[in-house]
């Protein structure tokens, strides 16, 4: 008994200082952002309990409804996200000299930040930028092409450089789906004589399902919380066009300190990405996904 | 970029497949079958096929390098001719690079982001394999609850307190502080379970010998514990590097004064007010990029086996 209390001392000490740091700084600040949309609580001036004021206010506000289509319509870049990188992942699962540097080269986007990123394709997005002065070269467009800067393709472009960026990301992870898979089922296959293409989709495919539904969850996740993209290309312009939920919520809080409407935003925001993450595991797992126990 | 895997999934760092991803792919052709001689037509097909790979390979390694390196072939143009496509320097010059060093103090932007990176990789080692020791090799009540916390805390997105972050970091007057920037992120829970599973591959005899010796907890945890689970300390320095050293949301909430700006954040900045100045611009890029890189090739290997086994949960 007394071992088990020392032990016991032992454990919590060792625990403590994390402990303190979650609390102060995980626990308490998710239970505490409930209560804010109840309140209008500014920096400025008295905290005051509204009742459904903030919801109200939401229901109505133009922009926010704008941010909502905007940031489903994003969402819309998570298929093709999936369908790219494993694309991907099966070219480079290959044995083949130098494959191994092929990989890490089309990792460097991942690990490279947002900012610089963004600066790098808005450079190339520019009217004198070098993609529309090929174009011109190219006599394929007579005027340089808005892209970022027109609210028709605005969007289009985040999406564009999301893709770009995460395609090194989600490509390692179905690399090592491939990886598992073992080479007799392939070999099995060829010998019946199976195409390399009915290999794929027959085999490869659906041994990938635990991986797809993984990353489909993750890239849906992320895909409703973008922001670091429109803070620095769009600011959530032009027109309102690259305006989504994450980036107003911050606005609201951040420039207009309006703490108690943000939260009710950020809430609007985490029930939508709890939906939609209900939908792909829901729909996931239906399909065979999210059972590792296939995976190996 | 905050990885998602790292809000999702327990990751088994040494889980088989996970190193099987990165291991060299076995040779095709010496499996098991004595070696038959292939008919002229199939070598002719597998040449082409494998000239097609290499082709889409090359295509894809332009799309993905060919921004960085417009990026760097720029920094070092002459100011004039900034947005010439040509990747061709005429006049090689390092003049962008001691501009924006000297305009922007670069020097400085860099001491905080280090201080940053630095400090949260210091509290996030220590905290998070203090705290997964225990939760790995003793028994004692309330573990269960604490490790149901730590996922929960897992999935949910850091995003959702960031008000009240805020509002706490303004009550400790703590905001326009790098303390500031450093303290609420430091700590992931993905490291704690991360470090939690390297300590669970210890071997057990290693722990009870030392007991029996009568070492205390502390000097187990500093002498035997922490030496062994070195491979997963340093997945998660890694992990903390690239993510710290690329964070700029944070920064600049917290940060009132562009001085105390880290990189990333004075890249925006930087962005922003000097739109002219390109060559800078693309100098500052590829300062930025530099040193993540540096780190990341020289752990790669730590770093791709980890992602690759965050799926395995």
């Amino acid at each position: 008994m007394k071992l088990r209390t020392r032990t016991t001392i032992f454990a919590y000490l060792f625990m403590a200082p994390a402990l303190v740091m979650l609390v102060l700084f995980v626990f308490l600040p998710i239970a505490g952002s409930i209560p804010l949309v109840f309140y209008d609580y500014s920096m400025i001036g008295d905290v005051e309990f509204i009742g459904l004021d903030n919801f109200r206010r939401a229901l109505s506000d133009g922009t926010f409804h704008i941010a909502i289509v905007n940031t489903i319509t994003f969402v819309a870049v998570v298929p093709v996200i999936q369908l790219c990188s494993i694309a991907l992942a099966s070219l480079v699962n290959q044995k083949l000299k130098g494959i191994v540097f092929f990989r890490t080269l089309f990792y460097v986007p991942v690990i490279t930040s947002m900012v610089a990123v963004s600066i790098i394709w808005s450079f190339l997005f520019d009217s004198h930028g070098i993609i529309n002065t090929w174009l011109m070269e190219w006599g394929l467009t007579n005027q340089p092409l808005g892209f970022v800067n027109s609210s028709k393709t605005a969007m289009i472009c985040i999406m564009f450089i999301t893709l770009w960026q995460g395609l090194g990301y989600y490509m390692m992870l179905y690399l090592a789906g491939l990886q598992s898979i073992p080479a007799e089922i392939e070999e099995a296959a060829r010998t019946d004589g199976a195409s390399a293409l009915q290999v794929f989709f027959r085999i490869k495919v659906p041994m990938l399902k635990p991986y797809i539904w993984f990353c489909s969850l993750n890239s849906v996740i992320s895909a409703v919380a973008i922001f670091d993209p429109i803070f620095v290309m769009t600011q959530g312009g032009p027109n309102n066009s690259t305006m989504v939920i994450n980036y107003y919520s911050y606005i609201r809080a951040f420039k207009d300190f309006e703490f108690g409407y943000s939260a009710t935003l950020g809430l609007v925001q985490a029930v939508i990405t709890g939906l939609l993450s209900v939908v792909v595991f829901v729909y996931g797992k239906r399909n065979g996904g999210m059972t590792y126990d296939n995976a190996r | 970029m905050t990885t998602p895997a790292e809000t999702m999934s327990v990751p088994g760092v040494s889980s088989p497949s996970a190193t099987r991803a990165n291991r060299r792919p076995r040779r095709a052709g010496r499996v098991s079958m004595p070696r038959r001689r292939r008919p002229a037509k199939v070598v002719a097909r597998r040449g082409l096929s494998m000239t097609l790979t290499y082709i889409a390979l090359l295509a894809v390694a332009i799309v993905a390098a060919g921004p960085f390196l417009w990026m760097t072939i720029t920094a070092f143009k002459s100011g004039q001719n900034i947005y010439d496509p040509s990747i061709k320097i005429s006049q090689l010059t390092v003049a962008n690079f001691v501009g924006v060093w000297e305009f922007l103090n670069i020097p400085a932007y860099l001491g905080n982001t280090v201080v940053i990176t630095v400090g949260s990789i210091v509290i996030d080692v220590v905290l998070a394999s203090l705290c997964a020791y225990p939760l790995a090799c003793m028994r004692f009540p309330g573990r269960d609850v604490i490790m149901v916390l730590l996922i929960a805390a897992m999935i949910i997105p850091a995003a959702a307190g960031m008000v009240i972050n805020y509002l706490t970091l303004s009550t400790l007057h703590l905001l326009n502080t790098l303390v500031g920037v450093i303290l609420p992120g430091s700590l992931k829970v993905f490291s704690i379970v991360l470090l939690r599973q390297a300590y669970l591959g210890v071997p057990r005899d290693l722990i009870e010998a030392a007991r029996i010796d009568g070492a205390s907890e502390l000097l187990i945890w500093r002498k035997i514990m922490m030496p062994s689970i070195m491979p997963a300390i340093s997945t998660v320095v890694i992990f903390d590097f690239i993510g710290r050293w690329n964070e700029f949301l944070w920064p600049i909430i917290v940060l009132q004064d562009p001085a105390k700006y880290p990189l990333a954040a004075a890249l925006q900045y930087l962005n922003g007010s000097f739109n002219y100045k390109f060559g800078y611009i693309a100098a500052g890029t590829v300062i930025s990029i530099v040193p993540v890189l540096i780190i990341f090739i020289i752990f790669q290997k730590n770093y791709i086996n980890a992602v690759a086994g965050a799926v395995k949960a």
